[in-house]
């Protein structure tokens, strides 16, 4: 057995024949999706496409009509401490009385399990990841009084203090400023240098040649999924965006420019 | 006997406002504050058939029935919710109400069937009647307060998590509808054991007001919440004592009238929050503008960093 390792070796993340219906109207229709390797995944597609009903279903946060979604060969209600999620900024109420600090240590909750209050390991640990996210000098500050970019790296260290092998992140650069960005990308690359999966659902399609291992185009169907150099084309880009032709005119230009560089 | 009857109903309402400053901590945070309200009125129908039942003017039974029938109101909010498309707001509405008018009507017909069975006066639990509250009542509320304390102090760190964000909650593995489900658990019990002093209409106040003047004056849950069940407190203390002062008076409305007054104090005064501190804070930010660089680090709680370059945006 052990000689036919690679193919036999389970997925780290598979959905398989997802369906998911908002009164009764599909938004997602037999999605299947395997991801093998580690590495920086995108998710993209025009509004509506279901982008991040896709994730939020994969982890039972929106339920499905049908399909299963496993990790690492099992069912995923059972890995979900292996995983880590970054929600839209906009899911959680700013005006909460919570600190910043507080905050990033709610990522090591789930590695505490019921009644066991945080110590000082995972103390230790929420400082680190506010550090690699610039932001350790905020650790006293509530949390509404930060700007967006800060919101969103503040979710990033909160998901860092998961320490999971696999992350869902639900538009992390949307709303935030160069800075934010160029921050968030490094670190996603940090992350992917670890030999860990994220997954973002991602809105400019501009970055996706620059920063992104693989590509998943998706259009209430899967249109394509693989690496960025062989899926992220016009065609694709065609047929996932339909008539949108202003996209794609701005599409073009990035694909020219990928397609030069090789 | 050793106690007073005034020694006894201050620490009846002591406890209540202390256990309401506990759960209504998290009913306000997590924008819940009207599902009290509406296990409260849903409790009266339980309650007049509680005492239809039984007969019994034991306050166990009828709170028992009171808690069924608010559990049931809870329960019909989430149901409605669920198979209707209407808001929130709506169903609570709807729920609360006919919950209520069923109650009303019940109990009226009670009191004139039942004119001389002692007990069948189950109108006093509209708006409460804090002053012939017995021993057993105390004992029951300190009940709920010692079993609520030892909730909260337990799984604080899950329930904060749960307030502050249910997604991130769930994906953890934490069960959030186990917790969802503790949490009006505690706040109808709550609610219910506190039906006999201040009543149907005006129990909710006691969840909403302290947690929401004590937001004022701290940004930690903590102490948000400790801060809660002392207003609480206090206003129960010095509701029942106004009440005993002035003749007559009912104490509930009392109570909800003094937690009021702090609930006004607090957005007056309280630092950072507050009205005063606020209308200061401008004339200094005005000061303090030209030297700020404008960009990442300027922390503004409503302005967000514009909009995402959105190109599937174009039409």
């Amino acid at each position: 057995m052990t000689s036919s390792d690679e193919n036999e070796k389970p997925a780290i993340f598979d959905i398989h024949d997802m369906t998911v219906a908002y009164d009764r109207r599909p938004v997602l229709w037999n999605i299947d999706l395997t991801l093998r390797n580690a590495g920086l995944v995108a998710i993209v597609g025009p509004n509506g496409a279901g982008k991040s009903t896709m994730i939020r279903a994969a982890m039972g946060l929106v339920p499905m009509v049908s399909g299963s979604v496993s990790a690492w060969g099992s069912a995923i209600d059972g890995q979900l401490r292996r995983i880590g999620y970054v929600p839209q900024r906009g899911s959680v109420d700013w005006d909460f009385p919570i600190s910043v600090f507080e905050t990033v240590l709610m990522g090591t909750y789930g590695s505490l399990g019921w009644f066991r209050r945080p110590g000082r390991v995972q103390r230790d640990l929420t400082m680190q990841c506010l550090e690699r996210v610039g932001m350790q000098d905020y650790a006293k500050r509530q949390i509404g009084q930060l700007s967006g970019g800060q919101q969103q790296r503040v979710f990033l260290a909160r998901a860092l203090a998961q320490q999971a092998e696999l992350y869902f992140m639900d538009e992390p650069m949307a709303g935030v400023d160069a800075a934010t960005e160029r921050v968030v990308f490094e670190l996603l690359q940090s992350l992917s240098d670890e030999g860990r999966t994220i997954v973002v659902v991602h809105h400019d399609l501009r970055t996706v040649t620059e920063y992104f291992d693989e590509v998943v185009l998706l259009n209430v169907r899967i249109v394509a999924s693989g690496p960025v150099d062989t899926t992220f084309t016009s065609a694709n880009l065609q047929a996932t965006y339909g008539g949108r032709l202003s996209i794609l005119d701005t599409m073009a230009e990035a694909v020219q420019k990928q397609e030069e560089t090789e | 006997m050793f106690f007073s009857q005034t020694l006894i109903v201050l620490t009846g309402t002591l406890l209540l406002g202390i256990a309401s400053g506990m759960v209504g901590t998290f009913a306000v945070l997590r924008r819940r504050a009207l599902a009290g309200d509406v296990v409260a009125h849903a409790a009266l129908p339980g309650l007049c058939l509680a005492f239809l039942a039984f007969h019994s003017r034991s306050i166990i039974v009828l709170l028992t029935g009171a808690l069924l029938s608010g559990l049931l109101g809870a329960i019909s909010v989430s149901l409605l919710k669920r198979f209707t498309r209407l808001r929130d707001d709506a169903v609570q509405g709807i729920v609360l109400s006919v919950f209520y008018g069923g109650g009303i009507a019940l109990t009226r017909s009670i009191q004139n069937h039942y004119r001389d069975e002692p007990g069948a006066d189950l109108e006093s639990f509209i708006i409460g009647h804090a002053a012939t509250m017995m021993q057993g009542d105390v004992a029951q509320i300190a009940v709920v307060v010692a079993v609520t304390a030892s909730i909260v102090v337990l799984l604080f760190k899950e329930l904060k998590l749960l307030s502050f964000d249910e997604q991130f909650c769930q994906v953890q593995g934490w069960s959030a509808t186990g917790l969802d489900i503790l949490l009006m658990v505690l706040t109808a019990v709550t609610v219910v054991v506190g039906l006999p002093a201040v009543g149907v209409v005006l129990t909710a106040a006691l969840l909403i007001i302290p947690p929401a003047a004590a937001r004022f004056w701290t940004d930690r849950l903590s102490i948000m919440m400790m801060i809660a069940c002392a207003i609480g407190g206090v206003s129960g203390v010095t509701g029942t004592l106004l009440s005993a002062h002035f003749d007559g008076l009912p104490t509930g409305p009392l109570i909800v009238l003094t937690s009021t007054a702090f609930f006004i104090l607090s957005w007056i005064f309280a630092p950072h929050r507050g009205l005063l501190w606020k209308s200061r804070e401008v004339t200094d930010l005005e000061m303090y503008l030209p030297w700020v660089e404008a960009g990442d680090d300027v922390p503004h709680p409503s302005t967000n960093s514009g909009p995402p370059i959105a190109t599937q945006e174009v039409p």
